[in-house]
């Protein structure tokens, strides 16, 4: 039996094609995936990202529980509503789950990934231990992102808050409205254009979606969300990252706080160890040169040999922005400008380039 | 409901094929392939000149979402590919039975033909 969002009904009205997705009933697309993906790109689009877990952190022991469940340093976090992007770690240093954290008013709020749920709050519970923190799930509440040039403006005028007036990008507020109580606004997303992620009841999630859907904001489903992130050179979990991947090698090193020194947080040990040998492999980009498709899992060849050294395809798509296949590669440290992709038996060119292809709807791939 | 027209001869596996007056069979894939399919980025056909064997895989589609094998409903050679589809994938989600076919094929026998489903067959076969 699938879970539903609150939104489910909403999206069976609108025509979208519900899949399985990490155990949820969510829409893939609506008609066209392509078309979603451009909509957010020049205008603004909708996501229902309910899915996701929000965990409340409360109680006296919060600030040093998370300062040690957590690589990232949540002593960064100076105002309230501010978020920071974080991996939480093994004691082996690989990756239980990528997540954002925002500093409330009352303790911290964590968004993590639905893949992940049981384990993350299992070895949140577990890591607690000693601590005087409460952990309290909050699957009463639902979350839609809006992304694109006209996201900020379109909400905006909806909400009428003054709240969100300047709101700075990574930081989020909860709302002090009547009409919006519980709703958590914040500047964050996951497609590479501005934006707003919002928290909010469970019971005003269908309303709030239709008043968005009046105000011109176009509902995009799950497919151009993954389009849209792989151009930003986003991290899908599971993907670019796992548990038995470092952050050092999956483009995270600059989630890592190493100072304070005294800071132990878990997984510090090895990947301290591994940070100052050097990595052996690094996340990149890579553009297809030869006419095809990029697929995760698809193997990467340095040179044009048999003997020659391999890295991975971990997420890879076509490109409806730049209209050509784009993907993310684990490769050795040594890769040069271009390299080999084995797609069906063909050993097919493509460029390699640091991993961020498209932000703020325009093209910025850098060559290595 | 997709569209399914009645002159075609189809495999469960989602391609049409068409014999023309003069005797070779054109191939595609079903309006109803192409909507679950997704937007289509990319068709790789075989080349002209090629053989192909009846059930086995004669070229590759594949969407946003993924790649799906092409199987050639006819054993023969390739005379002709659409090369349309190179630079506009996206004819197989507007037109699949039309602008968007695949490839072409001089048949060996259009005996092959009497093994692929009739309208009715394919329409119970994807259940509409």
């Amino acid at each position: 039996m699938l879970k539903e969002t609150p939104l489910v009904n909403v999206h069976r009205s609108l025509g979208g094609k519900l899949v399985d997705f990490g155990g949820w009933n969510m829409p893939l697309h609506y008609g066209s995936q392509v078309e979603e993906h451009h909509f957010v790109r020049k205008h603004a689009g909708m996501f229902d990202v309910s899915h996701m877990t929000v965990v409340d952190i409360t109680g006296d022991g919060s600030r040093s529980y998370l300062r040690r469940l957590l690589a990232n340093d949540i002593d960064k976090l100076k105002l309230v509503g501010k978020a920071l992007y974080s991996g939480m770690l093994n004691e082996q240093g690989g990756v239980i789950d990528d997540l954002i954290v925002y500093l409330m008013t009352d303790g911290y709020r964590l968004v993590v990934n639905c893949a992940t749920r049981e384990k993350d709050l299992a070895w949140m519970e577990k890591q607690a231990e000693g601590f005087a923190v409460n952990i309290q799930e909050k699957p009463e509440m639902a979350m839609i992102a809006v992304q694109g040039p006209k996201a900020l403006s379109a909400v905006d005028e909806l909400l009428q808050a003054p709240e969100t007036k300047d709101l700075k990008i990574f930081q989020g507020v909860p709302l002090n409205s009547e009409t919006r109580q519980g709703f958590f606004v914040a500047r964050t997303g996951y497609t590479g254009e501005d934006g707003y992620e919002i928290i909010l009841p469970a019971e005003q999630a269908e309303a709030f979606w239709m008043e968005l859907k009046e105000a011109g904001v176009h509902p995009c489903g799950l497919g151009a969300r993954d389009t849209l992130r792989l151009e930003a050179g986003m991290n899908l979990y599971g993907h670019e990252m796992d548990e038995n991947i470092s952050p050092l090698i999956a483009n995270m090193a600059w989630t890592i706080a190493w100072a304070p020194e005294e800071r132990d947080f878990i997984g510090r040990v090895a990947i301290e160890q591994e940070h100052k040998n050097g990595v052996a492999e690094k996340l990149v980009g890579l553009v297809l040169l030869d006419k095809g498709v990029l697929r995760a899992e698809q193997k990467v060849l340095l040179e044009d040999t048999a003997e020659s050294a391999t890295g991975i395809i971990t997420s890879g798509s076509f490109s409806p922005t730049l209209s050509k296949s784009i993907a993310l590669a684990r490769v050795p440290v040594n890769i040069g400008s271009e390299c080999f992709v084995e797609i069906r038996n063909k050993k097919l060119r493509a460029q390699v380039v640091k991993p961020n292809f498209v932000r703020n709807g325009k093209n910025v791939i850098q060559v290595f | 409901m997709s569209e399914l027209r009645a002159e075609l001869k189809y495999l469960s596996s989602h391609e049409w094929a068409r014999v023309e007056d003069d005797g070779t069979v054109t191939i595609g894939i079903t309006d109803h392939a192409q909507e679950a399919l997704g937007d289509v980025v990319f068709v790789e056909c075989p080349e002209v000149g090629s053989t192909v064997t009846m059930g086995e895989e004669a070229g590759v589609v594949e969407s946003v979402k993924a790649a799906s094998d092409i199987f050639s409903p006819v054993s023969g050679e390739v005379i002709a590919i659409n090369e349309l589809l190179e630079d506009a994938p996206e004819t197989v989600n507007s037109s699949p039975f039309d602008d968007g076919w695949f490839f072409k094929v001089q048949p060996d026998s259009l005996e092959d033909l009497e093994n692929a489903l009739d309208m009715e067959a394919y329409k119970a076969a994807i259940d509409e």
